[in-house]
């Protein structure tokens, strides 16, 4: 008896393991096998040691592509959690046509990111423009993707766009854990408003701000997308993404050894990204 | 603004509310007008692009399914969508059980589950090459590969769902059917299967939700085989449109129509699995 529930469960255990291993970690090992030598994803190649990865660090295309992603990470996930706070309370507040308003606020997210990147061009490329014409605003007129300074603003707005929507409907679920007792003991205290969000209201809510951040930077840090959609990495390169540069110079850029490298990096940082973060805001294993 | 028992609506909230619906609205009214006007109606100040079409034609429609082969990458997207959605609820279910009930106590088995979980945070982009390479020498660039990768891309993300979900059921359930006779696998699939079904709903709108709308999978496997999934074909035939910006905005319309519809109709299990899997 004992012996069938073992072998059963070795008998589902290894093939989906077989599974995982062939199509997860022997790419990955392919692929850090490849950041060891000069393939062009076709044709013979060979081995060059640590030379694209001495290379990676001085090459300037490279570090404006992290320098670049890790700035939209950061700004983003700021205007995002700051934006989906503010609506989170005003959603869990007495409010008329709840339910309306919930549905309403999460459309955007299951909204594929490509297709949303396309409209928002649009309206970055015409519509903004034509705008900031009829106001007369010299500024305006232009499109900011066209401008290397302003395009990574457009790339962040249809981040946020999105993003918004699945953090809101996270703090939504946090707010809900706060009893209403809490509100009414703080009130007694004189904790209303910014203070009682402050003292009272943020601190409980804690856990559900962590999932937010880890969510947030590391979906950020991976943007593909709304790159494609919007900008394709122009203009001047100033919005090229680590995905992006590994995918547009890796697949058909002949630098596939190289952008191997790149990609080793890349999850790395990930990595320890993500480690840092479960670090700092502890204890969530012990919740699953 | 919260005065003890009183139910007066917060108007503040109403006004925030009401702002931000409209930055959410504007981009979908924005892709409707578009996408029904002619381009003749198009001028370059901001009342003649947003203006209401003059007529509601839906010749823009036709023509953009043409030209993107509409039928095609819908029923492409939607095969992948249910297939990897049934076969992720089938296998990583099993999976989840195998490695929740003796990861415990088994050191191959929690080994076995630290090391699929932590896939979770290998990007795409390092295996995006290999892979590509890997699918062309198997034959697997094409749909049937991408529903492959996807399989394995979200085993950590439901695996760690399943085999959490796992600890609130209790072993006697399992017990009682052994005292029966029944086989562990058969036990599986009579007692445990069902009564992890709030768990598959969560799995599947989570995994619906993100391959339908993934672009980077299908565009490095499928790149060679003529096929396209919706998003796929609307990067794909972008040259297309051209200028003819209505005919692009009905395309996109028409690439977003099933997924607002999904949406209508299944709101709520939507909104409750994806809080569910974020919060796990």
């Amino acid at each position: 008896m004992k012996n069938e529930r073992k072998r059963t469960f070795l008998l589902i255990t290894i093939p989906i393991l077989a599974l995982f291993v062939c199509f997860n970690t022997i790419p990955l090992i392919r692929g850090v096998i490849y950041s060891f030598t000069n393939f062009k994803g076709f044709g013979s190649y060979d081995w060059v040691g640590f030379r694209n990865y001495i290379d990676l660090f001085s090459d300037g295309r490279v570090g404006k592509s992290y320098l670049f992603t890790f700035k939209l990470a950061v700004v983003t996930t700021v205007v995002v959690n700051v934006l989906s706070l503010v609506l989170a309370l005003a959603l869990n507040s007495k409010i008329r046509a709840k339910s309306f308003f919930r549905g309403a606020y999460f459309l955007p997210n299951i909204l594929g990111a490509l297709v949303v990147g396309y409209i928002f061009n649009y309206f970055f490329t015409y519509i903004l423009p034509a705008f900031g014409a009829m106001i007369g605003s010299d500024a305006m007129s232009s499109s900011i993707l066209s401008n290397p300074d302003s395009a990574w603003i457009g790339i962040m707005v249809v981040c946020s766009w999105q993003a918004i929507a699945m953090n809101t409907i996270i703090y939504i679920s946090g707010l809900q854990t706060v009893p209403e007792d809490v509100y009414e003991a703080g009130g007694l205290d004189g904790a209303t408003g910014w203070k009682q969000f402050r003292y009272l209201t943020f601190p409980l809510i804690i856990p559900f701000f962590s999932i937010n951040m880890v969510l947030c930077v590391k979906n950020f840090l991976m943007v593909f997308d709304q790159i494609m959609a919007l900008t394709k990495g122009g203009p001047a390169q100033s919005t090229e993404s680590i995905s992006y540069l590994i995918y547009n110079n890796g697949m058909s850029g002949g630098q596939f050894g190289f952008q191997s490298a790149n990609a080793v990096i890349f999850f790395l940082v990930i990595v320890t990204v993500s480690v840092a973060q479960m670090k700092f805001t502890g204890k969530k294993e012990e919740q699953l | 603004m919260k005065e003890g028992m009183t139910k007066k609506t917060n108007w503040t909230a109403m006004v925030v509310l009401i702002l931000g619906l409209s930055a959410i609205a504007f981009p979908l009214y924005m892709t409707l007008v578009i996408a029904f006007k002619q381009p003749s109606e198009m001028t370059n100040s901001v009342s003649g692009i947003l203006s209401l079409p003059k007529t509601w034609s839906l010749d823009n429609f036709r023509e953009a399914m043409r030209v993107t082969d509409f039928w095609n990458s819908l029923k492409n997207s939607l095969v992948i969508t249910v297939l990897t959605v049934v076969l992720s609820i089938a296998i990583h279910s099993l999976m989840g059980y195998a490695l929740g009930r003796n990861k415990s106590h088994s050191k191959f088995y929690s080994f076995v589950y630290l090391f699929i979980v932590s896939g979770m945070f290998v990007p795409f982009a390092i295996l995006m090459m290999p892979l590509a390479k890997q699918t062309a020498e198997l034959g697997l660039a094409n749909w049937f590969g991408v529903i492959l990768l996807y399989v394995v891309f979200y085993m950590p993300m439901n695996i760690l769902l399943y085999s959490g979900y796992l600890v609130n059921i209790p072993m006697a359930l399992e017990e009682a059917a052994k005292v029966d006779g029944a086989s562990t696998w058969r036990t599986y699939w009579k007692i445990i299967f069902p009564i992890m079904r709030p768990m598959h709903a969560t799995v599947a709108v989570l995994t619906a939700l993100a391959v339908w709308n993934d672009v980077m999978t299908p565009l490095v496997i499928m790149a060679g085989s003529d096929q396209n999934t919706l998003p796929l074909a609307q990067l794909n035939f972008q040259t297309q449109f051209g200028t003819n910006y209505n005919l692009a905005f009905a395309s996109y319309l028409l690439s977003l129509i099933p997924i607002l519809i999904f949406y209508v109709i299944c709101q709520k299990q939507i909104l409750n699995g994806v809080v569910n899997g974020a919060v796990k």
